[in-house]
């Protein structure tokens, strides 16, 4: 079933890999639906965490392209269900004039965001949330005109991963293995 | 400079990247390279020139020859074959035969110039990112920018590309790389964190594969490339005779079972053995050793093998449940787990299973086979070309094909008495792969006949490697089987296309005046009378010769399993 599903890959810090992580993707005309990158909890590890929406088939069939590649370390897949994604979104805004204010004021407090900058004629809300949250702040908040919008991609922790550690022990396991 | 390098000056201790780079490739065993020279690369063919006499280059006339040569020598030799080119579209030019090993698994070290680190990126003059253009297809790349990183990147990349399922690797090398002083010490790479080249299959997975083995009644065995380049052709016969399993092999797995073994039924696929296809959906046991389900083996999956049990012996993971769904997975080295997998199982024969397949040989050599080896009229077929060939050389030649109707007949017809006989371009199937190829074949094994068969098509890809051939006075014997069409193509317009012959006709030159003018002795052959007497002549002359044979034009290969059809619909006649 076609679904999202998150990679997380634990990669060596090298240049020239996101291409070779993002081309198992492309190759196989898969779109990423969001990708980030970053350190891990283990010093000189990188994390990498991609959505993609595919079966879990082909997921796992992508996380064996990825981890042949020399510099992966291990890529794990998760359904959706076994993750906690947060993307963070930022929201620049005309400020509010008249009684504009306090209407702005409940909807960032029933969003869960917050102002993090007022200039003298406009304003930067910050929202973390997931995806679904952060559209629904976009549209609550179109009526006051959004000047600029970003967001990032999904970072995401699972729920049953082993730490990545007892994974660097075992890598260095099967380097010694013998008949 | 650092105190250190001051120190190495001092003692004369410092050199070039370019030497350094040279005294790496010395270091890991390099006798043999082929490589073209250019401008961001000439502080190293100038390091080259210091050591001519103990590190052999060849030079090519086109760098897609030298990484072909490269891939034909690796092939061959079981070592790393090496290749360099300049920048830009010396390095463009390699990217083919890149591809070409990334996807037969041929070890590659690829080195290129690359314009300084300080214009890297100002589209400065021949200048291309070639890191990022053989990303996809290197098994590991990298750039070098600091003299200092060359002789750990070196060591690397022979590491990398020999060790596990074998590849190409390249390392780009900027021109001041090349140029800046250094201290070279060369330490060889044992090991990389993240990449474990080794696997050994759990006991539990080798009992469980045992038991069906023992339990088999039609138990087959495809021998892929894996079994040659683990060194495990021994270890193939002795497991097939214990265990009485016919053995077939893929394209790239021929001459790891030797053609004429009593358990040897043939090649897989498009084009290979009608029993060899048909069989593999009567089996109960499939063993798959270290081969990839590649499309032209399995035709359509949903109709492949389905009533098997099957075994994958193989050391990429990837390749497990790519294609095929196992039910048990060997991941590990063809020959280990083949030597450890004949202790667990039991003696056996399966005389009435392997009659099931000769009896589709009746078949194939009444419908195909007899009139391809001995046909009652017409113009010469490649059957009967290849065929003759290998009965003069009694199966011991190296047989080096390039891409087409002629592969298939090399292939189908060569008979493979001895291991790491067989060099061809299978997985990308590349035209223009064969005469380099024979080259660097011939270069690894001098001592050895090596038969290049070439299509007229292929062989006007890179015929300019004649020059490297008369250069290096390398007794490449090239066989043309031409039918002025590209065959193949020509025969899927038949079949398929209503004979719509769609520009796959070809008005050729006469070869053999071309490898005349190269100094490349040559005979042209036209009738059945003067093919013995002319293979006699090319077998006798002491150097390279070109036989330019003229076969009939509208053949066909069969036995074929048309695209996407069923193994089982396996077609012996259009």
């Amino acid at each position: 079933m076609l679904e999202n599903r998150t990679l997380s890959v634990f990669t060596e810090n090298r240049v020239g890999l996101l291409a070779r992580v993002t081309s198992v993707f492309t190759r196989r005309n898969v779109n990423i639906e969001s990708l980030t990158v970053s350190e891990s909890e283990v010093s000189g590890i990188h994390r990498f965490t991609i959505v993609a929406h595919v079966t879990r088939e082909l997921a796992d069939k992508m996380a064996a392209q990825l981890e042949k590649q020399v510099e992966v370390i291990k890529a794990f897949v998760h359904d959706e269900a076994q993750v906690i994604h947060r993307d963070l979104a930022l929201y620049k805004i005309e400020l509010p004039r008249g009684g504009g204010g306090a209407i702005l004021g409940r909807v960032l407090g029933d969003h869960g965001a917050r102002e993090l900058l007022r200039e003298a004629d406009f304003c930067v809300i910050e929202k973390t949330g997931s995806p679904d949250d952060i559209a629904a702040l976009l549209i609550a908040l179109e009526p006051f005109g959004v000047l600029e919008f970003v967001r990032s991609g999904s970072v995401a922790l699972t729920r049953p991963m082993k730490k990545l550690s007892a994974f660097l022990n075992e890598l260095e396991e099967a380097h010694v293995a013998s008949w | 400079m650092s105190p250190t390098l001051a120190a190495a000056a001092a003692t004369g201790d410092l050199v070039s990247g370019a030497t350094a780079l040279v005294r790496s490739l010395v270091a890991e065993g390099v006798q043999t390279l082929f490589g073209y020279p250019g401008g961001a690369i000439m502080p190293v063919y100038d390091a080259l020139y210091d050591v001519r006499d103990s590190l052999r280059h060849i030079l090519v006339r086109h760098e897609q020859g030298a990484v072909h040569a490269a891939q034909g020598y690796a092939r061959v030799s079981g070592r790393v074959g090496v290749c360099i080119a300049t920048s830009g579209p010396g390095a463009t030019n390699l990217v083919t035969g890149i591809a070409d090993a990334q996807i037969d698994s041929t070890p590659l070290v690829c080195i290129t110039g690359q314009v300084s680190s300080r214009v890297l990126g100002t589209d400065a003059f021949q200048e291309t990112d070639v890191v990022n253009v053989t990303a996809p297809i290197t098994k590991w790349n990298c750039q070098i920018t600091r003299a200092c990183d060359i002789s750990e990147a070196v060591a690397k990349a022979f590491y990398i590309a020999r060790t596990g399922r074998p590849g190409p690797v390249l390392i780009d090398f900027t021109k001041d790389a090349q140029i800046e002083l250094t201290r070279f010490v060369h330490q060889p790479c044992v090991k990389v964190r993240s990449y474990v080249p080794r696997a050994i299959p759990s006991r539990a997975a080798l009992a469980e594969a045992a038991a069906l083995i023992d339990g088999a009644s039609r138990p087959y065995l495809i021998a892929g490339q894996g079994v040659t380049l683990s060194g495990g052709e021994a270890a193939l016969i002795a497991f097939a005779e214990k265990t009485g399993v016919p053995v077939a092999t893929t394209l790239l797995g021929l001459s790891s079972f030797p053609t004429r073994h009593p358990l040897s039924v043939g090649m897989v696929g498009m084009h290979g053995k009608y029993g060899a296809n048909v069989k593999t959906n009567t089996c109960d046991v499939l063993i798959a050793v270290g081969m990839r389900f590649d499309d032209r083996v399995t035709g359509d999956l949903n109709r492949y093998a389905r009533q098997a049990r099957v075994i994958h012996v193989e050391l990429d993971a990837s390749e497990i449940g790519k294609n095929v769904k196992p039910a048990v997975a060997l991941h590990g080295d063809a020959r280990e787990t083949l030597e450890h997998l004949a202790h667990l199982v039991s003696p056996r024969s399966h005389d009435a299973w392997l009659a099931e397949f000769r009896a589709c040989d009746a078949i194939e050599d009444e419908k195909v086979v007899r009139d391809e080896l001995s046909p009652a009229s017409g113009g010469l077929r490649m059957g009967e070309v290849v065929h003759r060939i290998a009965e003069a050389t009694a199966g011991e030649a190296i047989v080096v094909s390039d891409v087409g109707q002629h592969q298939m007949a090399a292939a189908r017809y060569s008979n493979f008495a001895r291991k790491v006989s067989s060099v061809t371009s299978g997985g990308l199937g590349t035209m223009g792969f064969g005469l380099p190829a024979a080259l660097g074949a011939k270069v690894a094994a001098p001592d050895r006949t090596v038969i290049a068969f070439i299509g007229d098509g292929g062989f006007q890809m890179t015929l300019q490697e004649l020059g490297t051939i008369r250069q290096t006075g390398a007794a490449v014997k090239i066989v043309i089987l031409n039918n002025s069409f590209l065959g193949m193509v020509r025969q899927w317009q038949e079949l398929f296309f209503e004979r719509r012959y769609s520009h796959t006709e070809m008005n050729n030159p006469d070869f053999v005046q071309i490898a005349a003018a190269y100094g490349i002795a040559g005979l042209k052959v036209a009738g059945r009378e003067a093919l013995s007497g002319a293979i006699s002549a090319m077998l006798a002359h002491p150097g390279a010769f070109l036989l330019d044979v003229t076969v009939e034009r509208e053949s066909n290969v069969f036995p074929m399993v048309p695209s996407a059809a069923s193994v089982s619909d396996v077609l012996l006649e259009a």
